[in-house]
C-alpha cells in the first residue's frame, strides 16, 4: 500500500472524497435495503404506511406465498436447470475449443480464430438466428438456450490465451507416455487451469441465471419459463393497468419484493467467490494472445 | 484434436454463420410457409422501405441521443469513481466500497428494472409514497416519456460504474509513487496532485476507452431498453434492436426486420473497425 498520508493531510479534501464515496454507497445500497425490508412487511402495512425502511411487524408471509406458488417454484426449478446444464454445455464447448485453438501446430488455426473473432464484430441478428432455431425444431426446448449461447467468443479467446501460457514441456512428457489428447487435456491441462476454469464457470453461470430475453424468444410454453421471466411478468401486471386503474393485483407488494430478493439471492450468495476471481479474469482478459 | 474443436466449430457454423447466410431473406419477401427457397426475391425493396419510413429517423435519433448521453454522462462516471477511490488511504474502506459498488454489475436487467419499479411506480412505489407523504407530487418516472432518457442513463451508471472502473483502477495502480512524493516536496496540495499526476496518468486509458466506446454507438443494451419500454414511451425509447424484435418476431415481418437488423449491424461493424484502427494508432504513437 502506498503511503497516502505522506501526500498531505488535508481534512477538507478527505471530507469531500469520503463524502462522495459514502453517498454513492448509500445510493447503491438503499434500493436493496428497501426491497429486502419491505419483503418482510405484511400487506396492510405496505398499503397504509407508504414508505418505510423498518417494518413495525415482521412476517414471512410473502415468502410463504411464493414457496407455495406452483408458478414460482416451477420457474425457480427451470432457472436452476438452465443454469446448471447451460453452464456445463458452455464449459465443455468453450474449453475444448479453446484448448484446440491454443495449439500452434493445429492446421487451419488462423482461419478458425478469425471465424471466432468475426462473430464478435458481426452477426446474423435476432431474426435469422430465430429462424435457424425454429428450423431445427428447438423452439420451446431448453436446448435452444443451451446451444445458441454455447460459446461466448470473448471467454473463448481469453481461455485460449490462458492455455497457450501453459509450458509445452508438460504435455510433451504426457504425449511421450502415450497419453491421448483428451486424456492429456483432462488430466494435465484442466487441473493446471482450475482458476481460469472456475472464473469462466462462474461468469457463465451468472449469465445463464440472468438470461431473460432468450427465454422469452425461444420458450413459448410458460411452464418452461425461468425465474427472470416470471419476475418480469409479475412486475408488469402493475404497468399494464394504465388504462384501467381498478385492476385487482394478483400479487401484493410484499410478494413482489420477496420475488426480487429470491431472484437476486443466488447471485449474492456466489458473489464473494465471483469477486475472488473476477479481478484475475479481468487481468487475463487484458493480455490477449 | 479436431474432435475436440468440433462441437465449438459446429456451434459457430450453425448458430453464427448459417444465420449470417440467413440475412439473405432481407432481399426476399420471406414467407415462413414457402421457406427460404420458395420466397420471392425483391432486391433492395426492404431497405428502400426502411429509409423512407418515418420510423427510421426516430430510431436513428433515439440511438444517437442515448449513445450521446452514455458517452457524456455514463462514460466519465467510472473515471471519477476510480480517481476518488485512489485517494482513499484506508485499505478496509477501499475494499468495502469496491465490494459494494461492483455488485450491481452481476444483477440482471430484470432485477434492476424491477427494483426501479417498486421504488418509483407512480401509484405505489416507495419513493413516490415518500414524496406524496411529504406533500410533493408523484413523479411518473417509469411512464412519462420525458424521464426515459434520464432513467436509462441513471440505471447504467448505477449498475456498471464500479465494474467499468476496474480498468481505470488498474491504470492508477501503475502510477509511480515517487511522482506524488516529488509533488509534495514541490508544495502541491492534494487537489493539485490529482490534477497534475493522477489525471494525466489516466489520459491514454481514457482516450482508448473513449474511442472503443465510440465503436459501440449502436449497442445500447437491448434487454435493458426492451424492459424499460412501454406503449407510452416508445417515441423516445425505440431503437433498432427493439424495433427488429417488435416488427420481426412479434409482427412477423421477417424480411423487413432483417433488413433493419442488417443496416444496424453494418453500421456497427464499420464503427468498430474504425474505432479499433484509431485505438491502435493511439497505442502505437506511444502513451503520453
Amino acid at each position: 500500500m502506498r503511503a497516502y498520508d505522506s501526500r498531505g493531510k488535508e481534512p477538507e479534501f478527505k471530507i469531500v472524497i469520503n463524502g462522495i464515496l459514502v453517498i454513492s454507497l448509500l445510493v447503491v445500497l438503499f434500493p436493496f435495503l428497501y426491497v429486502l425490508m419491505t419483503s418482510f412487511a405484511p400487506r396492510e402495512e405496505i398499503l397504509t404506511r407508504g414508505f418505510f425502511l423498518i417494518p413495525h411487524q415482521w412476517t414471512l408471509n410473502a415468502y410463504g406465498y411464493l414457496i407455495s406458488s406452483d408458478q414460482f417454484v416451477g420457474s425457480f426449478k427451470n432457472a436452476i436447470t438452465i443454469t446448471v446444464f447451460g453452464t456445463i454445455v458452455n464449459m465443455v464447448f468453450t474449453s475444448l475449443m479453446a484448448y484446440g485453438l491454443s495449439k500452434p501446430w493445429l492446421n487451419g488455426r488462423r482461419v478458425l480464430n478469425f471465424m471466432v473473432l468475426f462473430t464478435m464484430l458481426f452477426n446474423g441478428g435476432i431474426i435469422p438466428t430465430y429462424l435457424v432455431v425454429k428450423d431445427m425444431h428447438l423452439l420451446n426446448s431448453f436446448w435452444a438456450l443451451f446451444l445458441t449461447g454455447a460459446i461466448a467468443p470473448f471467454h473463448l479467446i481469453v481461455l485460449r490465451s490462458f492455455f497457450q501460457n501453459i509450458p509445452i514441456e508438460l504435455e510433451e512428457s504426457g504425449r511421450i507416455d502415450g497419453c491421448s489428447e483428451l486424456r492429456l487435456f483432462w488430466q494435465i491441462i484442466l487441473p493446471l487451469s482450475m482458476p481460469a476454469i472456475a472464473t469462466f464457470t462462474l461468469f457463465y453461470a451468472v449469465q445463464n441465471w440472468n438470461s431473460y430475453f432468450n427465454a422469452v424468444l425461444y420458450l413459448n410454453d410458460s411452464a418452461k419459463w425461468p425465474l427472470q421471466v416470471f419476475l418480469r411478468q409479475m412486475m408488469n401486471e402493475g404497468n399494464t393497468s394504465l388504462e384501467n386503474m381498478t385492476t385487482e393485483y394478483q400479487y401484493s407488494p410484499a410478494v413482489k419484493m420477496a420475488a426480487i430478493v429470491l431472484t437476486a439471492l443466488p447471485l449474492l450468495v456466489i458473489y464473494p467467490f465471483l469477486q475472488k476471481y473476477f479481478n484475475k479474469g479481468m487481468l487475463m482478459g487484458s493480455v490477449k494472445g | 484434436m479436431y474432435l475436440m474443436i468440433l462441437p465449438g466449430f459446429l456451434f459457430f457454423l450453425i448458430f453464427k454463420y448459417v444465420p449470417m447466410g440467413g440475412l439473405m431473406i432481407a432481399f426476399q419477401e420471406y414467407d415462413p410457409f414457402d421457406g427460404f427457397t420458395g420466397s420471392p426475391w425483391v432486391g433492395f425493396d426492404n431497405f428502400q422501405r426502411l429509409f423512407t419510413d418515418p420510423d427510421f429517423w426516430t430510431l436513428l435519433g433515439n440511438t444517437l441521443m442515448l449513445s450521446g448521453l452514455n458517452l457524456f454522462l455514463f462514460f466519465p462516471a467510472p473515471i471519477l469513481f476510480a480517481v476518488l477511490l485512489n485517494e482513499v488511504g484506508k485499505a478496509w474502506f477501499r475494499r468495502t466500497v469496491q465490494t459494494i459498488i461492483y455488485m450491481p454489475h452481476f444483477l440482471s436487467w430484470v432485477i434492476v428494472v424491477s427494483i426501479t419499479v417498486v421504488l418509483f411506480a407512480t401509484q405505489d412505489g416507495g419513493i413516490n409514497n415518500l414524496l406524496s407523504s411529504m406533500g410533493y407530487d408523484r413523479i411518473e418516472l417509469m411512464t412519462n416519456p420525458h424521464y426515459f432518457r434520464f432513467l436509462y442513463v441513471a440505471q447504467n451508471i448505477w449498475k456498471e460504474t464500479g465494474w467499468n472502473a476496474i480498468i481505470f483502477l488498474a491504470a492508477l495502480a501503475a502510477i509511480d509513487p515517487t511522482l506524488y512524493e516529488a509533488a509534495v516536496v514541490d508544495g502541491a496540495n492534494r487537489w493539485k496532485q490529482v490534477w497534475h499526476i493522477t489525471l494525466p496518468a489516466l489520459k491514454s486509458t481514457i482516450i482508448i476507452m473513449f474511442i472503443l466506446r465510440l465503436g459501440q454507438v449502436m449497442e445500447l443494451g437491448f434487454e435493458h431498453i426492451l424492459l424499460l419500454q412501454n406503449p407510452v414511451n416508445l417515441s423516445v425509447a425505440d431503437v433498432f434492436d427493439t424495433y427488429v424484435y417488435r416488427t420481426g418476431v412479434l409482427q412477423g415481418n421477417f424480411s423487413y426486420s432483417t433488413a433493419v437488423g442488417i443496416f444496424k449491424s453494418v453500421i456497427g461493424l464499420v464503427l468498430i473497425v474504425v474505432a479499433n484502427r484509431m485505438a491502435k494508432a493511439f497505442g502505437q504513437e506511444g502513451v503520453y
